[in-house]
């Protein structure tokens, strides 16, 4: 029996406060909410999945002495000059723009100290991530804010972007307090305005007129470089299909948790599917298309830590591209920033201006970033230092790409792209049945019909 | 020094037309290169980067001229979609009719459709110049950033639709302006502006013909009561 | 997503040749479809009483005599077979309705392409050359045809869902685009009565201008109604015994090129598998506009 005051407390499941404080937004502001980072939800993640580590059926390598390789070959199906990385994990497109100078810088260094790639975002290249970037991506976009030819020929990789996982089907936004004047003149805009982005391509519609397109810039590259198609996971199966049917080389797929600078709170919450239901999807269309191996995967959405890497390589990926883990590296969403002298400044009064607090931040689109990251306000960007970023960069990558040879060791692998989803057993039935692995302890997989 | 270099597409391929006009042409500093039987192949001359004339004799397919640097590239034909896409120097003249989305996000140079232009001529443009001598299709001038489109004949429904900063003139009819476009009066420097272009393109009419066409901006900042077309 | 492609003779000269014409068109197309091809031919109609009908086994050697023999003698009436490694023609006077439900019910490893006094219909799986090959669609002779190569989008890759689709008797429809509803469409059609063969867009579309032409529309206003309840991306080549229409939705994202001469009037996704069409040169090469629906009579 419920007492009186638990009736007169007991919140709605249906209108509790989550929602009320929706309405009460919307009611009051006529417009929905923009905000940036991605899905908060909790959906079945990397986190549901276990290894099967060696005992005695499978023997391990010595975790300190027998190496175990990861390298990774991108883009070898067209492409004259291939990618190579010495790890899996490439650092995702995020635009100059939506991050300072100091920030690109900072990746470009870290990933170039750990042999991996970087890539450019909505806005074009600037000169200090080219120069600073020993393996650059240059994104193809909608918008085609600040793309040119010069840059694309100084690109060691194309990304055609049709989407992402924050938003598939959606257009980008950068509200104008971060169109600043160097921004605003790369993407040739007026200053301060709210740019729009397009969601669909100027000069093509469809898979059918991108294969033309994809032609045309393997023509003006001379079919040097590989050509990725990146695209938000939603019907995955037959878009991976045609991504290869339209000549990628590499197929990125970012899944629902991946982040974004600023688009409208509805796509980041509810559209899309979780990485992990995505990857094994991709996986199957590459199969079937029989371009295993000839066309890479590249999985992204969420991926944060060496065991987030390591189960997606054993499900197939071939490598992994983090955005979000990147930015928290950096100091996102930390309560202070981090002086040339080593001294951290508390900057937590700044996220309460925002309304927010460290650990909850998702204000990037406001360009008032408390730690200098998603920012172009000249008193903010200085509290980002390139040398520090990269330096935490590249110690979180490390620590990656050590947790995921650990674990391949751990497997009998020589090779982290040995790792297999035979590897893997899931915790709850949900993410059995997205990864298609065998709930542990059993041998069923929902849905294949085995028991 | 080679006067004329001709190269002809039905011996040729596309591959082999374009490595001759990104590397030998270099060298072989042609006064000027004739390619023949395009027959409607896509991405010829793409990514050229050199001031040489080539003309290309016949209909041809998508994005040709793409991203043009300094050429001067004649399409005696028509041609497919996005001509001269995100081109960004030079003078890219259609003789024919140009497809969907010609001159495409383009940044500079002067495209010049000498028949009509169908949907989304100048899509997200950025500081390219395009004269049509004939009509455009719908959507033309889509979230058009920067660059002029001028228009002889007609404009098609939606003309300007969320147009940034670029600057649209039409003589003939204008079927009906998308979000944020509206018609202002032509000032002195609107009159040089278009007579100049027109003359460049070729193109024998009066500036005093046409109307103004640009962003009433209401689109720039966020308002919730202004009921806009996000 | 797709290549289509379409021609109609006017001249007897062309009708003798229409094959030899069409076939290096649909060809072209093959780099926009390479999953599978299909062609819809339509010849001068046959007397009223008499059909073709246009049938496909996934075995290629089947037995299309024994199939003929044991039609004649359930139905007891005459009929002749033409048959191409999977593919026939029945001719014969039974109506469609009989003839598909005989066929069902005998051999439902047999699927009927295509019923009516004009059409007949190939299709199948593979490259769009291949399959040209196979059935000869070069020595083709008739009216007027229309082709489709095939990059299939969201249903699978099978002779089933290769293009042309087709409903009811000489009318058959190929698509370039993806509708958004096809869904909400079907589930309409069903409710009415409609059965559907397979879960490609396409046929959403095909067989709900076939439903309004069944209920009095022409094909043209018949479009007029589909093009207020069927969203997303098309653009429509249809034909029937006497016509070829084409039609684009209203954003128009996908391509099509018309060339018309006295001779003939050609249709394609791209002027590249036109341009070694006879006359060409002379030809009014256009595009059409968007929402605009484009009727040529045979």
């Amino acid at each position: 029996m419920s007492s009186d005051k638990s009736i007169q407390r007991e919140e709605s499941a249906s209108f509790n406060e989550h929602s009320l404080s929706y309405i009460r937004q919307a009611a009051e502001y006529g417009l929905y909410e923009i905000r940036g980072m991605g899905a908060k939800r909790r959906v079945p993640s990397f986190d549901d999945l276990i290894f099967l580590s060696a005992s005695a059926s499978r023997y391990p390598l010595e975790g300190y002495r027998e190496k175990c390789e990861s390298k990774t070959v991108l883009g070898t199906r067209y492409a004259k000059q291939p990618i190579e990385l010495e790890i899996p994990i490439t650092i995702a497109g995020m635009s100059f723009g939506s991050l300072s100078a100091n920030v690109k810088e900072a990746l470009g260094q870290a990933a170039t100290q750990m042999g991996t790639s970087t890539t450019t975002g909505d806005g074009g290249m600037t000169p200090e991530e080219r120069e600073s970037s020993k393996t650059l991506v240059y994104q193809c976009l909608p918008s085609r804010y600040g793309f040119n030819p010069h840059d694309l020929r100084k690109a060691d990789a194309i990304e055609m972007v049709l989407g992402q996982g924050a938003k598939p089907g959606g257009g980008g936004m950068l509200l104008g307090q971060k169109v600043s004047p160097r921004v605003a003149q790369m993407r040739t805009l007026p200053e301060g305005i709210d740019q729009r982005s397009a969601c669909r391509h100027p000069d093509w519609t469809g898979p059918d007129d991108l294969k033309i397109k994809i032609e045309e810039l393997r023509e003006i590259t001379d079919w040097k470089i590989p050509v990725y198609v990146k695209m938000g996971a939603t019907r995955v199966r037959e878009d991976v299909k045609l991504a290869v049917k339209a000549g990628a080389d590499v197929v990125v797929i970012d899944g629902m948790q991946g982040g974004t600078a600023a688009t409208q709170q509805v796509f980041i919450e509810h559209t899309g599917i979780p990485t992990l239901a995505a990857l094994p999807l991709a996986v199957e269309a590459l199969s079937d298309m029989n371009v295993l191996g000839e066309v890479q995967l590249i999985i992204s959405g969420g991926i944060r830590t060496g065991a987030d890497v390591a189960k997606a390589l054993a499900l197939g990926a071939d490598a992994v591209s983090i955005g979000q883990g990147v930015l928290i590296a950096l100091g996102c969403n930390h309560h202070a920033y981090q002086q040339a002298d080593g001294e951290e400044v508390d900057v937590t009064a700044d996220y309460a201006k925002l309304g927010t607090a460290p650990g909850y931040c998702h204000h990037c689109h406001t360009g008032q970033c408390p730690v200098g990251i998603t920012t172009q306000d000249p008193a903010l960007e200085p509290r980002l230092i390139p040398e520090i970023g990269a330096k935490r960069l590249k110690n979180y990558l490390q620590v990656l790409n050590m947790e995921l040879t650990t674990l391949a060791r751990a497997c009998g692998k020589s090779n982290v792209h040995h790792l297999e989803k035979e590897d893997l057993a899931a915790l709850t039935v949900e993410a059995a049945a997205m990864a298609k692995v065998p709930l542990a302890g059993t041998s069923w997989i929902p849905g294949s019909g085995s028991v | 020094m080679v006067s004329l270099k001709q190269l002809d597409l039905t011996d040729l391929s596309v591959r082999q037309v374009n490595e001759y006009l990104h590397g030998e042409l270099l060298e072989e500093r042609p006064a000027g290169v004739e390619i023949l039987n395009p027959d409607g192949l896509h991405s010829i001359a793409a990514g050229l980067d050199t001031k040489v004339n080539v003309d290309i004799l016949g209909h041809a397919g998508y994005f040709i001229a793409g991203m043009n640097q300094q050429a001067r590239v004649t399409i005696h034909g028509n041609v497919g979609w996005s001509v001269a896409e995100n081109m960004m120097s030079g003078v890219v003249r259609v003789k024919g009719h140009a497809s969907e989305c010609a001159g495409a996000s383009g940044h500079g140079g002067l495209l010049v459709i000498e028949g009509d232009a169908s949907s989304r001529c100048g899509i997200s443009l950025k500081g390219t110049e395009i004269v049509v001598g004939g009509s455009v299709g719908h959507f033309s001038a889509f979230m058009a950033q920067a660059g002029t489109l001028v228009v002889c004949g007609d404009a098609g429904p939606n003309l300007g639709d969320s147009l940034y900063e670029a600057t649209i003139y039409v003589r003939g009819s204008i079927h009906s302006f998308g979000a944020d476009a509206q018609e202002e009066e032509m000032q002195a420097d609107d009159f040089e502006k278009v007579t100049d272009l027109l003359s460049r393109a070729e193109m024998n009419y009066d500036a005093r013909e046409f109307k103004r066409v640009s962003s009433a901006r209401s689109l720039y900042h966020w308002n919730a009561d202004a009921h806009q077309e996000y | 997503m797709c290549g289509i492609v379409g021609f109609l003779a006017r001249s007897e000269a062309d009708r003798a040749r229409l094959g030899q014409l069409v076939t290096p068109m649909l060809e072209c197309m093959a780099t926009r479809g390479p999953d599978s091809a299909g062609l819809a031919l339509f010849r001068s109609p046959l007397p009223a009483a008499s059909r073709r009908f246009a049938l496909y086994a996934g075995d290629r050697a089947f037995d299309w005599q024994a199939l003929n023999t044991q039609y004649q003698a359930d139905n007891n009436c005459t009929a002749t077979v033409e048959a191409v490694e999977n593919h026939a023609a029945l001719l014969t006077d039974l109506e469609a309705g009989p003839f598909k439900a005989w066929l069902g019910r005998t051999c439902p490893e047999v699927h009927l392409l295509s019923a009516g006094h004009a059409i007949e219909i190939y299709k199948d799986e593979g490259h769009p050359e291949e399959i040209a090959r196979r059935f000869h669609f070069s020595e083709m002779v008739g009216t007027h045809a229309v082709g489709h190569t095939r990059m299939a989008t969201e249903s699978a890759v099978s002779p089933a869902h290769a293009h042309p689709f087709t409903a009811g008797e000489d009318f058959c429809l190929v698509h370039n685009g993806s509708l958004s509803n096809p869904y909400s469409v079907r589930r309409k059609l069903e409710s009415l009565g409609i059965a559907f063969e397979t879960d490609n867009d396409t046929e959403a579309g095909c067989r709900f201008l076939e439903w309004r032409m069944r209920e009095g529309d022409t094909l043209e206003t018949a479009i007029e109604v589909a093009q207020a309840e069927l969203d997303g991306f098309y653009t429509f080549l249809m034909a029937t015994a006497d016509k070829m229409v084409l039609v684009r939705d209203a954003f128009a994202c996908k391509p099509a090129v018309v060339a018309e001469t006295d001779d003939y009037v050609a249709v394609s996704s791209e002027f590249r598998s036109l341009a070694h069409l006879p006359d060409i040169k002379h030809a009014h090469v256009y595009e059409p506009a968007p929402e605009q629906i484009y009727s040529w009579s045979v």
